[in-house]
């Protein structure tokens, strides 16, 4: 048994107590320690993704105890590929908030950055509902702190509607818990897939209710209309490099629900049957009609932004929701690109930020550093809006061809051709009144002197859109491995043997009992 | 004992969603915790109820009270404590600092719809 795949939960819950305890008041420390920290994460889950590249699924039992009983951390492909990707957006993100200066307008920047990376981690890898939860939990509080970072009135009353809304999906968790709990009597994903598949077709009523409830929890996660209310302020109002890691907290809630809707509450089983057609589709069709109109519709720049993530996560959902192994792999590749597209606009909304008085959609002199930050903003609202030649195009290209078999095809493709028009419109006036309306309009009184943002700023920001270009580049590949994973996620067989065979401490042979 | 169970799980999570719905940070506070008692004692029933009943193995004896939702119970005992502690700190300083404890936004409210100004950004 290897020890690798718990380092990229080990390795920030160690870092985070140092920076608090031993490097509080050198932010030059925090800053090597964080952006070393993440380094070695990206090798380890470079690694990881090696290993699992083949097919095989890594398991760690904690305390050497055997499966249902023990706490077990799986790794997949699935896990694994998304773990990598948090690795590679903190890192970006990381050289932002340093780059801009962010990490020092408040205290325990780094420390609450590396809880919130564990937490991330923690929630990719493990095999266990519970320990999700936990999970959940910690990369929550961490994402508290991170919120309401550097404070300010208007950040603190959107905080205190993210933690209020994100309490109430914690509890609605617990009771999704409880119910499972009662009707299976193990919270192990793996025994569970086991166990849900021998539930009569008479008693389905607990075990239904527990599928919805799950569903609900991982959709709020997920910012599904109609529970995305949370979403707009938190993130408009969350420091730039803040809700750009934040764009991976969404995917949380996609990867959640792809692992358990494939695994446990398989497409196929009886008791769940009607769920993904009847109520996610329509639910994700209408999250990219509500985000893209939020894009067309947004006064703010930072708004604008976050709807256009409920919208692209609205995408992903369509594409999650058809449940083909097809569909499943363009969701997988579109996740990537929701993610890195997101984070690096939030990101270019904070350039903007910087250099202008503030980020309403109304003329005023142009920013400092116009036109870099222009060609960046434009890259971005190409891959996100899903005009080629970015991966948003291919990615939409792909979700439309998994959809061209379903019985809603008509549905789907109106609705995220229409809504691609509308934010391409959408995109296309927010770039214009911010860059070309601004030549001969008057500052704003009482703006201070715009600067030029950073250069490693900017370095942070094209590492993303360079990323993206990757992702397009090499989308055959990237592709054809997502194809991989779904075929892997839709067998669940050898996932389900290794975490439940394998022996622990205290387990006697097979056979002996 | 079933009905006792059953009626405080309900009464407690009818209280919390009432109180939820009051949109002012006092009372919503007040809420997610009945909210949070009423899923401790869900999850402690979804072992089964057993009176009397040791939880670890002895010789002799057949019934047994579940020890698993015990341990789920106190994880989330931990957890919702320190979220509420949590959230008191947040909503005071939101309240404190705009002298308004409504928790949606209020449509007249300048901090809700106007950008935050550099200079309101100061060190906590």
């Amino acid at each position: 048994m290897t020890h690798w795949i718990i380092a990229p939960v080990i390795l920030p819950a160690l870092l985070a107590p140092f920076i608090v305890l031993a490097a509080r008041y050198h932010i030059g420390i925090q800053r090597a320690f964080s952006v070393a920290g993440v380094l070695a994460l990206i090798g380890i889950a470079l690694s990881l993704v090696f290993q699992t590249s083949d097919g095989s699924v890594l398991l760690y039992q904690l305390g050497d105890w055997a499966a249902p009983f023990g706490i077990v951390l799986v790794g997949d492909r699935l896990s694994t590929m998304m773990v990598l990707l948090t690795a590679v957006l903190a890192l970006f993100v990381l050289l932002y908030a340093i780059g801009s200066g962010w990490d020092d307008r408040g205290r325990h920047f780094h420390a609450l950055f590396q809880f919130q990376v564990m937490g991330i981690m923690g929630a990719f890898l493990t095999g266990d509902l519970f320990n999700l939860f936990v999970f959940f939990e910690v990369l929550l509080i961490a994402s508290y702190g991170l919120m309401i970072h550097a404070g300010g009135n208007a950040r603190l009353r959107a905080g205190v509607q993210y933690v209020l809304f994100n309490l109430i999906g914690s509890t609605l968790f617990l009771f999704a818990l409880g119910a499972i709990y009662a009707e299976t009597g193990t919270l192990n994903m793996a025994d569970l897939a086991n166990r849900a598949a021998l539930i009569g077709a008479e008693e389905t009523v607990g075990i239904r209710v527990a599928a919805v409830l799950l569903l609900l929890v991982f959709a709020i996660k997920a910012a599904l209309v109609p529970l995305h209310f949370w979403l707009p302020s938190s993130y408009a109002e969350a420091p730039a490099p803040v809700a750009a890691l934040f764009a991976i907290m969404t995917k949380v809630g996609a990867y959640a629900i792809i692992r358990v809707y494939t695994m446990i509450f398989p497409p196929d089983l009886e008791v769940t049957s009607g769920l993904h057609e009847v109520w996610l589709l329509p639910a994700a069709l209408i999250s990219v009609a509500v985000g893209m109109t939020g894009v067309l519709g947004a006064k703010r720049l930072d708004r604008l932004v976050a709807f256009s993530v409920i919208g692209s996560m609205g995408m992903v959902m369509v594409a999650i929701s058809l449940f083909t192994p097809q569909s499943i792999a363009a969701a997988l590749y579109y996740i990537v690109h929701s993610t890195l597209a997101g984070a690096a606009l939030f990101l270019i909304s904070d350039l903007v930020r910087s250099a202008r008085a503030n980020l309403e959609l109304t003329p005023q002199p142009p920013v400092a550093g116009a036109p870099l930050t222009a060609a960046l903003f434009f890259a971005g609202a190409i891959a996100m809006a899903g005009l080629p030649p970015l991966s948003g195009f291919l990615g939409k290209l792909l979700v439309l061809d998994a959809a061209y078999s379903s019985p809603f095809m008509v549905w789907i493709w109106a609705i995220v051709l229409t809504s691609s028009l509308v934010s391409i419109l959408g995109f296309a006036r927010a770039g214009s009144i911010l860059f070309w309306k601004a030549h001969g309009a008057s500052p704003v009184p009482g703006a201070a002197e715009a600067k030029r943002p950073a250069t490693l700023s900017y370095i942070a920001v094209g590492g993303l859109i360079a990323l993206l270009a990757a992702h397009t580049v090499f989308a055959g590949f990237v592709h054809g491995y997502t194809t991989t994973m779904a075929a892997q996620l839709f067998a669940p067989e050898p996932y389900v043997s290794t975490v439940i065979d394998t022996p622990g401490k205290l387990s006697k042979p097979k056979g002996d009992h | 004992m079933e009905l006792l169970v059953a009626s405080a799980i309900g009464i407690l999570t009818a209280a919390g969603l009432y109180l939820l719905l009051r949109l002012r940070t006092f009372p919503v506070i007040l809420g997610i915790s009945l909210l949070t008692y009423a899923v401790n004692v869900f999850l402690f029933a979804s072992g089964r109820l057993t009176t009397g009943a040791p939880p670890i193995l002895r010789d002799g004896i057949d019934v047994y009270a579940d020890p698993l939702p015990q341990a789920l119970v106190l994880t989330a005992i931990v957890i919702s404590f320190g979220m509420t502690a949590v959230v008191v700190m947040i909503a005071l300083g939101a309240y404190l600092g705009s002298d308004d404890d409504h928790v949606d936004d209020q449509p007249d409210d300048p901090d809700a719809t106007s950008d935050k100004a550099p200079a309101t950004e100061s060190r906590t």
